[in-house]
């Protein structure tokens, strides 16, 4: 049972400590998400800027990027994700071992970004596996990762062991693996993952379809 | 067995062995009981660079690279030992020269052979 929370304040001001486990828990997941060494396009720019001196990430526990995804918790799809590229990048956050999350960062990694209307661009990293935050802009300041870090930790530390809202991993019925997407003769086979992306969409271009569009 | 003069030697022994081995079975414990385990055909995938793996691990190379490997170390020690020679080259004598010569023509001659044995022609 949780400790009223002023009681708590009114404990620490006489030295007493209380705690859960689960606050504990998720102390400890929210400071030492380690994040993937990936970058994919002009947004990596600006997240190796913000894993240096200036930003400092590593005040967040966060800058231990790790090459292989085995050890990464946290994958930044760091700027456009060309239909090329998408397979390899489902592929490596099937890869990484739970609790993982995903912050997409900038236009491109949230919609395609200007480069919507191409046909070689995915329009967004969401059709395919789920994100936890995203970030605008194009590409957005180191400053806006940092929010987007702390959104994340936010969000780490309102999550609880049990209930509905316990992360996927403590979830024995949540899916662990999603469908890597194959090159098929015009587009990515399937267009999207309808686990995560509830929308219609248009198959061919990958487009979404609008309500009121005939095509 | 206490009064023999190995013993506190022995009891060292088994805490400095339980100090390295205890965290070890702590962390498999842990992992054990605790990690998520949602293991599927793509994460149990060997490469880890998101790309799939083709063909067989077990390529065979041919053992000729080995005098490739020898060559290279001719020029590799002759850069080794000329760096220095060159910088501090204005402050020395004759006699470093003429050693310096002999040592590369030796070097030099070295590479002469391999020549002559037909080692640069790849076949």
């Amino acid at each position: 049972m949780a400790v009223d929370k002023e009681l708590k304040i009114e404990l620490g001001k006489q030295g007493v400590f209380v705690t859960t486990i689960e606050e504990l828990y998720n102390w400890g997941r929210r400071s030492s998400i380690w994040p993937m060494q990936f970058g994919l396009a002009c947004c990596a720019i600006e997240m190796i800027a913000t894993t240096m001196a200036r930003y400092d990430l590593a005040r967040f526990g966060a800058e231990v990027f790790r090459p292989s995804p085995r050890q990464a918790d946290l994958m930044i799809i760091s700027g456009t994700v060309t239909k090329k590229m998408a397979p390899q990048v489902v592929r490596l956050y099937n890869q990484m071992a739970e609790p993982r999350y995903v912050i997409a960062m900038g236009a491109c990694a949230i919609s395609g970004g200007p480069f919507k209307q191409g046909y070689n661009v995915l329009k967004g990293i969401d059709r395919y596996i789920p994100v936890d935050v995203h970030i605008p802009g194009c590409p957005p300041r180191p400053e806006a990762l940092l929010q987007a870090f702390m959104t994340l930790q936010k969000k780490i530390d309102g999550q609880s062991l049990t209930g509905e809202n316990r992360p996927r991993h403590l979830n024995a019925d949540a899916p662990g693996e999603f469908p890597v997407p194959v090159q098929g003769e015009h587009d990515l086979e399937p267009p999207a993952n309808h686990l995560v992306w509830p929308l219609p969409v248009k198959q061919g271009t990958g487009n979404c379809v609008q309500g009121s569009e005939k095509q | 067995m206490a009064s023999s003069p190995y013993f506190s030697l022995a009891v060292l022994f088994f805490a400095a062995l339980g100090f390295g081995l205890a965290p070890l079975a702590l962390a498999w414990l842990w992992g054990r009981v605790f990690s998520p385990a949602k293991p599927n055909a793509v994460k149990n995938a060997i490469y880890e660079c998101g790309l799939e793996s083709k063909g067989d691990a077990w390529v065979q190379f041919q053992s000729a690279y080995y005098l490739y490997a020898i060559i290279f170390l001719i020029f590799d020690v002759e850069a080794v030992f000329l760096l220095p020679f060159a910088v501090a080259f204005t402050g020395l004598g004759i006699a470093a020269c003429l050693a310096m010569l002999v040592f590369v023509l030796m070097l030099v001659e070295g590479l002469a052979w391999a020549w002559a044995k037909g080692v640069l022609t790849w076949a």
